[in-house]
């Protein structure tokens, strides 16, 4: 890979109760490109078990991409990439599911939540 | 709380009861769930992604078409003229007198929960579309149709308390006993934990397929994911050969936080050129000149622009420009509002120079067939949004998708209603959900054999290079092989990394289903040796009237099944 066109995405990875590890990934550079394109690359290329979340894949419209770039709480797909190393974390203030992907589903919206009001196996029956 | 720390261990298999399960939180999913509630059902409301995020709704920065007869008289009769002739003759009329007739009331519905159309002088505002015999269309200003429409029902979801709504919940398979729909077997991403859920009716309201392209313009989630869910449940798919591509996608200046369809709205209101790589308009050589504004459909569109790039006089990135270099500046900013401010952070000054746009995936005209109740061949198993086939025949016509999310999520909400309240079929079984319990539990680590998001992508090669807007015997044959090569190297069990959101697992679950529809779309291509529509055979350029049917597939222990259905060409 040339080297004067790579960004290098290090990356802070783990799941809940596991010893955090930073990898560092290499991905060539294009201008105009998102952090989001680049998290894309890895697991198209070197690392398909790499968690992230997004669904509209970069027009900024799901809100899903949230993460930390930098140090500062971003959109993935509308952070530039550029051409040194990136830092990127998990958001901190939320809890941390695997890799990049934290809990940011509103509380209605999660099983843990539906389980709490409806019980295991106690449906609403019909 | 379930997050556990990553185990090898799946964690305890949950089970959940409802009356009515709606599959996809887009619009049509969301409004099949209040529809469904307002019955007096319990529903629960399953999306693989975030509930109202994910999914083609929230993404439509541009316009629905309704006949409400604000900006002028008319009538949705009108309407549904207009969408049977852009339907090129193999439209199911039941279904598209229901989108035209029932639009107005979703709308207006939309317009007294807060939504926001535009208006001008006291009136809802209504823009001329492509294909459209005068002004129909609303929209909410500036670009923001969607996520209006998303947010509106969004809200009107929360304080449902027979609603509970589930996020990353992934559905692997809808379980079948007696033939009848009694719920589904799903993967809850977050803790990794199996979900069955028992339900009296089943609502697949998933959205399209434009994922399985390499150049769409919706959002990762769709896969194609209920057409797959719906053959497997026996259900039947009619018209997967029509794709429809967005013609003026956008190609450069690369671009990031917009949706790469933005452009069309610009276009009507503004009168943007489609030049080529001279900067000499061409439409008029496909049969059609622009003189009096946008007015070209975009099946023509689309077949210009790559006849254009084909014949070497497409623009450097591959593509046409569009050009607004000829507005006045005051009048962009009028237009695009804010917008001009995220276009100046992409580098892109319309004042000065045209962008490059090209054809992307953007809709799917086929899908589930169902009757005017929404309802598949399968007892309690119903469909809504653009998952369903034929409302929009061998194109759609400009602004009709989020008319049929709204219009045919609400009746499928009530039908699956009725049917899950009077009873409905068998009741739930274990032993019926087995098979795909089974099919999980037997995954297996991924080790370095094939790198499943790779696959994913080279999927999206094959379809957008062979599988595209103009199709021929030999591409279509070649596409037919490669998926099958490709779908054996997936293999019969499933990767796992173990541990909470696997994105190698969803993956795989994923390409199960990518590489059945994409079997579907092509080989329903290739049998279909005629041009109709967004389906363009280069070997067969012309329409054959014998070729006025619908295609429907049907999956069998040997695979898939072909055949053809007269068209329903009575509206009433």
């Amino acid at each position: 890979m040339d080297s004067s066109h790579t960004a290098t995405l290090v990356i802070q990875r783990g799941a809940p109760g596991e010893q955090s590890r930073e990898e560092r990934h290499d991905v060539p550079f294009e201008p105009g490109q998102s952090v989001l394109d680049g998290l894309r690359w890895i697991r198209t290329h070197t690392d398909p078990s790499l968690a992230f979340r997004f669904a509209c894949i970069s027009a900024n419209a799901c809100k899903e991409c949230m993460m930390q770039v930098d140090g500062k709480t971003a959109y993935a797909c509308t952070a530039r990439l550029v051409e040194s190393d990136m830092t990127i974390a998990p958001l901190p203030n939320k809890a941390l599911i695997r890799d990049l992907v934290t809990e940011i589903a509103p509380p209605g919206e999660r099983l843990a939540t539906v389980l709490g009001q409806g019980g295991l196996g106690e449906g609403d029956g019909k | 709380m379930i997050l556990e720390p990553s185990q090898q261990e799946r964690m305890e298999q949950v089970h959940l009861e409802t009356d009515v399960l709606v599959i996809g939180g887009g619009g049509a999913g969301m409004y099949a769930a209040i529809a469904a509630a307002d019955e007096g059902c319990n529903v629960i409301l399953a999306d693989r992604s975030l509930v109202g995020r994910g999914g083609a709704t929230v993404m439509a920065q541009m316009t629905v078409a309704v006949a409400v007869g604000e900006q002028e008289p008319d009538h949705w009769q009108h309407h549904l003229e207009d969408t049977l002739a852009a339907g090129r003759g193999i439209c199911d009329a039941r279904l598209a007198r229901l989108l035209c007739e029932d639009g107005p009331i979703r709308i207006r519905e939309m317009d007294d929960w807060g939504v926001g159309w535009a208006r001008e002088d006291g009136h809802i505002k209504q823009v001329h579309a492509p294909g459209h015999d005068r002004p129909r269309c609303v929209y909410v200003d500036f670009l923001n149709t969607g996520p209006a429409v998303s947010k509106t029902l969004r809200t009107k979801l929360s304080p449902l308390e027979q609603v509970r709504r589930i996020g990353e919940l992934c559905i692997i398979d809808i379980v079948i006993e007696d033939g009848a729909a009694v719920g589904v077997v799903a993967l809850h991403l977050p803790s990794n934990r199996i979900v069955t859920i028992a339900a009296g009716a089943v609502i697949i309201a998933t959205g399209g397929l434009t994922r399985l392209y390499q150049r769409n313009s919706a959002s990762a989630n769709m896969a194609g994911d209920g057409y797959a869910l719906a053959l497997r449940a026996g259900a039947e798919l009619l018209d997967m050969e029509f794709v429809q591509f967005f013609p003026i996608g956008h190609l450069a200046p690369r671009m990031i936080g917009m949706d790469p369809i933005m452009w069309d709205p610009f276009r009507y209101k503004l009168g943007g050129r489609l030049l080529n790589g001279a900067m000499e308009e061409f439409t008029e050589k496909y049969g059609q000149a622009e003189t009096d504004g946008y007015v070209i459909t975009r099946d023509l569109a689309t077949y210009a622009i790559t006849k254009e790039v084909e014949a070497g006089r497409g623009s450097p990135a591959g593509g046409a420009y569009l050009s607004f270099t000829h507005i006045p500046e005051a009048d962009l900013r009028a237009a695009f509002g804010p917008v001009i401010d995220r276009l100046a952070e992409n580098g892109i000054d319309l004042t000065k120079t045209p962008i490059e746009v090209a054809p992307i995936a953007h809709y799917h005209m086929g899908g589930v067939r169902v009757d005017d109740a929404m309802a598949t061949r399968v007892q309690g198993l119903y469909a809504a949004g653009e998952v369903v086939g034929g409302a929009n025949g061998a194109n759609r016509l400009s602004g009709n998708a989020i008319t049929e999310a709204l219009v045919f999520g609400e009746r499928a909400g009530r039908r699956a209603a009725a049917w899950a309240l009077a009873g409905g079929g068998a009741a739930w079984s274990n032993s019926a959900a087995a098979g795909t319990i089974d099919l999980i539990r037997s995954a297996i680590p991924a080790g370095d054999s094939l790198n499943v998001a790779a696959a994913i992508v080279d999927l999206q090669h094959i379809m957008g290079e062979l599988v595209g807007p103009f199709r021929d015997e030999a591409g279509l044959t070649e596409a037919l092989s490669k998926i099958d090569r490709s779908r054996h190297r997936l293999g019969d069990r499933p990767f796992a990394a173990g541990g909470p959101f696997d994105v190698t697992e969803l993956d795989w679950f994923d390409l199960r289903n990518m590489y059945l529809v994409a079997e579907c779309v092509t080989r329903a291509a290739l049998l279909r040796t005629e041009s109709r529509g967004a389906h363009q055979r280069e070997d067969h350029p012309e329409m054959q009237s014998g070729w006025q049917v619908n295609q429907i597939i049907t999956l069998g222990d040997g695979g898939l099944n072909f055949a053809s259905a007269p068209v329903m060409q009575e509206a009433a």
